[in-house]
């Protein structure tokens, strides 16, 4: 457990505080992208590397601008007149603080359970291309599939509806 | 803080705080936009399990956990567009984006 | 001799790393890398404000700067006497901790990307195994930094500017990399270096850069388009646009601030250009078998500052497109072609040596370019060039 494992989950438990506990949606996004960040540092610190970067790409370059675009075309800069939380939030504080104390304790009960495997596993690109188009073929081409369903849904859900004309 | 057994523990521990951070928002807050970035965090903490129990399991050389967080990026990044696209179109519909006053399906 | 000459900075920084420990000597190495990087990049750009300048001076029939020194050549000291002591003006109104970070970010994001690139034999700062990856995805990083700086400014123009700015770079981002991809599929890695060796050989005296097949002449086509477009130069530079918007998203920065910004948008311009070059020039790999006794990292800064001049070329030549025509452009013209481009590398790949693929790839982009073209400009009515002159 060494020094930059705990600076970089601070890093990322902040960033995690911030985007719940902030007024301004705006600096809520910014804060997520600091949380995203910290998360890709740590798939770098777990010998991840591609993990790492395709979370950067991915969420930092794409996900964070489209939160950002959405909360800008629904005037989200404007803070809601009775508060940004609801009315209930007391129950949702507990219900979160529940399944953390579930899980904290199922983690700490049984991690001795399983086999550690302490030596670094040396992953190539090849690697992974090569079990991508080999093991992992299947799901790929689902996921191709279902991004390209999710682009047109999502074109199509957002997309302007034509006036009728009279 | 008692130390940590074991550097997996510490990962899976970091993983269901930033769960439960994300829940917690997901559950707390008004805006539509802020549920869906809840969403997110807990995609990303449930990564971030995936990860380090492929690093530190028994067979990494199989590539298991790795494939399914890289996966689970794409799907999140999809879910997240489409999301996001509905939210926009109840914005054009009702000019709000708070929970609590898209209730026309009420009672 | 010749060898020697070639890795003088590698011998240097051995030599450096030398009186230190044994323990410490990479994490030395790496960091006099770091220094180098820092030290000559931003020299270059300096340099290259003052070629831009004179040179659309020259193509706009003008002479550019010459007060300062010999030929203007100082004038990049009296431009950073300025904006280091010019008043540093934030808005009243204006969120000051995003205000502040923005140019940060960018900075820092486009700095990242140099530490790939390979400038030289054996030269490079870190040989990552998905060096590419990482390239694109510091790329990526510079887009949130643009929407900061844009909404930060409380100013209806910047926003504007910076809405403009990050949908035009996520647009050319996708073309980015597709192009690059192909480059890829041919040669078997994403790591640079590796790139770089699988083009460094040479036949009948002429190279296997990838600019001389059908495909990768498409590719740096289309990699130099979009690269145009992600670091906001003319013809894309409506989000900057002069007359539109001021300054678009760097409107409200005075003082160091734009000068980061401005020194953000230079780095970006070079790392970009170096990526080309890696990716389709051959990196630093020379041209003809016979010179290669001339330094590795001469090649590459040379052919990098080749794409600058073609990049300050555009500038003055071109005029700006409007944001509807460059979005259109992008995605009915260039992402289609692009992907066809992946298309006729797999061809490429797996039709074997021989003559008959290069006329196969080359009718069919040729055709499909043509037919895009055709398709595209059906609708459009362009008479013949009336000029009129003031009399």
């Amino acid at each position: 457990m060494n020094a930059v494992f705990y600076i970089l989950a601070a890093l990322t438990l902040a960033g995690g505080l911030a985007t719940v506990l902030l007024k301004h949606l705006v600096h809520c996004a910014l804060a997520v992208t600091v949380a995203f960040a910290g998360l890709a540092l740590l798939f770098l610190q777990l010998d991840a590397q591609f993990a790492g970067f395709a979370q950067i790409l991915v969420y930092i370059g794409a996900v964070a601008i489209l939160i950002v675009f959405a909360i800008l075309l629904t005037r989200g800069s404007e803070l809601p007149k009775g508060g940004v939380f609801s009315s209930t939030w007391l129950v949702g504080l507990a219900i979160a603080a529940g399944v953390f104390a579930v899980l904290g304790w199922a983690v700490l009960q049984s991690v001795r359970a399983v086999p550690q495997q302490n030596a670094v596993p040396v992953v190539t690109v090849h690697d992974i291309g090569n079990a991508l188009m080999g093991r992992y073929v299947l799901p790929l081409e689902i996921v191709a599939l279902l991004l390209t369903a999710a682009t047109i849904g999502a074109v199509i859900v957002a997309m302007h509806e034509k006036e009728r004309q009279p | 803080m008692t130390p940590l057994a074991t550097p997996l523990a510490g990962y899976l521990l970091v993983a269901a705080l930033l769960f439960a951070i994300g829940l917690a928002g997901a559950l707390t807050r008004r805006n539509a936009i802020m549920v869906l970035i809840g969403i997110e965090l807990m995609l990303n903490a449930a990564n971030l399990n995936l990860i380090a129990f492929w690093r530190f399991g028994p067979h990494p050389e199989a590539l298991t956990g790795m494939m399914f967080a890289i996966f689970s990026i794409a799907v999140a990044a999809a879910e997240a567009a489409v999301g996001l696209g509905l939210v926009i179109a109840i914005y054009r519909h009702t000019n709000t984006t708070e929970l609590d006053k898209i209730n026309r399906m009420k009672g | 001799m010749a060898v020697s000459l070639d890795q003088i900075f590698i011998l240097l920084r051995d030599w450096f790393v030398g009186f230190l420990p044994a323990a410490l000597r990479p994490a030395a190495g790496v960091l006099l890398g770091v220094i180098a990087i820092v030290c000559v990049f931003p020299g270059l750009f300096a340099l290259t404000t003052v070629f831009e300048r004179k040179g659309l001076g020259r193509i706009q029939n003008r002479i550019g700067p010459n007060r300062v020194g010999p030929f203007g050549l100082f004038q990049p000291i009296a431009d950073g006497i300025k904006s280091l002591t010019k008043e540093d003006v934030v808005p009243l109104s204006a969120n000051a901790a995003v205000h502040f970070l923005a140019p940060l970010v960018l900075v820092v994001a486009v700095f990242m990307g140099f530490a790939v690139l390979p400038m030289g034999r054996n030269m490079v700062l870190v040989d990552m195994d998905a060096g590419l990856l990482f390239f694109f995805a510091m790329g990526a990083a510079t887009e949130l930094s643009v929407f900061m700086a844009g909404w930060s400014s409380r100013n209806k123009y910047s926003l504007l500017g910076a809405m403009r700015a990050v949908a035009q770079m996520i647009s050319y981002e996708i073309v980015l990399l597709l192009s690059a991809v192909s480059v890829v599929m041919i040669s078997g890695s994403l790591s640079l270096p590796k790139i770089v060796d699988a083009q460094n050989q040479y036949s009948h005296g002429l190279p296997h850069w990838y600019i001389f097949t059908p495909w990768g002449l498409a590719g740096f086509l289309m990699y130099a388009i979009a690269a145009t477009a992600e670091t906001n130069r003319s013809p894309f530079d409506l989000p900057e646009g002069e007359s539109e918007l001021v300054a678009g998203y760097h409107t409200e920065y005075s003082g160091f601030k734009f000068a980061l910004f401005f020194l953000g948008e230079y780095l970006a311009m070079f790392s970009i250009s170096g990526l080309g070059t890696t990716l389709f020039l051959g990196g630093w790999s020379a041209p003809f078998s016979f010179l290669t006794w001339v330094p590795s990292w001469i090649w590459f800064f040379g052919k990098m500052m080749l794409s600058i001049f073609v990049f300050i070329w555009m500038r003055g030549t071109l005029p700006r497109l409007r944001q509807d025509q460059l979005m259109n452009f992008a995605w009915k013209f260039v992402l289609p072609f692009t992907l066809l481009n992946l298309v006729v590398t797999a061809l490429w790949r797996f039709m074997g040596e021989g003559w008959a693929r290069w006329v196969v790839c080359t009718v069919i982009l040729a055709a499909a370019y043509i037919l895009t073209g055709w398709l595209e400009m059906r609708r459009k009515h362009i008479g013949p060039r009336s000029y009129r002159y003031a009399e």
